[in-house]
């Protein structure tokens, strides 16, 4: 009874949360309630005993997806007024399509044509099971070469997303370590022999 | 007891809202990147919710690496999103007509 209640009250916070994403007026708040969307969907996973991958999202999702989202809204000079100028308009074809999915999907899942039971419950979980355990022996086994994929991934999105960003800005001072590290004493200070100006 | 059903309809609930987002928000890019993170997170709760229900671990796997492909999309569209906003002071989708689509 109380994973029922606390099933219900955290998709209800989710799905008012999702609305929150694509109806607010600033990016700021649609960011904030996404960062909202996230922390439920991981009690959720954790409610359905898929404690890694809830903690990975928080971590992954909220610590660094999202904060670089903020970075960015907060980081461009965004004229958000006018970019709510067609809102209205494409309103109605949204609601549309958002309607048209939940009724296909409502009528997949009430016909039962998954093959699959959609009333049953979880799987049991054998006793003293370690959902991390398992999907470390899972990754690292039989998973390995995709992983390894994975990680090479994140290197090119890396070094794609630096370079892309990089620029040189014209007639900005910037120090030249190679010239300053090889300049010798007489390019700086010429010593002249001359005579005393006045006499002693 | 939470079942199959419950899971699925709720990820399809948020594979909607996230959808509706993509079309209401048509002109605001930023938006639209976070309206495919969200949409994101709703296949990754079918993927879930089918991997503890059927009893195989794989889908949670699954889910695991479309978290890293999402994260370097994330940073990738950002990356071009602030290029963007560097070269024409906006990130309106409608200023997006050099290549005339």
């Amino acid at each position: 009874m109380l994973v029922e209640i606390l099933f219900y009250s955290f998709a209800t916070v989710l799905v008012l949360s999702g609305l929150g994403v694509i109806l607010s007026r600033n990016p700021v708040h649609s960011a904030l309630s996404l960062v909202l969307c996230f922390f439920t969907s991981a009690v959720l996973w954790l409610l359905i005993e898929a404690e890694f991958l809830a903690i990975v999202l928080v971590l992954v999702y909220v610590g660094a997806v999202m904060v670089l989202f903020l970075f960015v809204i907060m980081m461009l000079d965004i004229n958000v007024e006018e970019l709510r100028t067609g809102f209205r308009r494409h309103a109605w074809l949204g609601w549309v399509v958002t309607l048209t999915l939940i009724g296909e999907i409502v009528g997949v899942i009430v016909q039962r044509r998954l093959g699959i039971d959609a009333t049953q419950g979880a799987a049991p979980l054998p006793p003293g099971y370690s959902n991390a355990t398992a999907l470390g022996e899972a990754l690292f086994t039989r998973y390995a070469y995709a992983i390894e994929i994975a990680a090479m991934l994140l290197l090119v999105a890396i070094i794609a997303a630096i370079s892309l960003t990089m620029r040189r800005r014209r007639g900005l001072k910037v120090q030249d370590v190679a010239a300053q590290v090889a300049v010798r004493a007489e390019d700086r200070l010429r010593i002249v022999k001359m005579e005393p100006e006045r006499k002693p | 007891m939470i079942t199959l059903g419950h899971m699925l309809t709720l990820s399809g609930i948020l594979f909607a809202l996230s959808v509706a987002g993509i079309f209401i928000n048509r002109r605001n890019v930023l938006l639209m990147l976070m309206c495919i993170e969200l949409l994101l997170l709703a296949a990754n709760f079918n993927f879930v919710a089918f991997s503890r229900y059927l009893g195989q671990l794989d889908g949670q796997i699954f889910v695991f690496f479309i978290l890293t492909v999402a994260a370097a999309e994330s940073a990738i569209g950002l990356a071009i999103l602030v290029v963007l906003f560097r070269e024409r002071r906006s990130i309106d989708v409608e200023d997006l007509n050099t290549l005339r689509g």
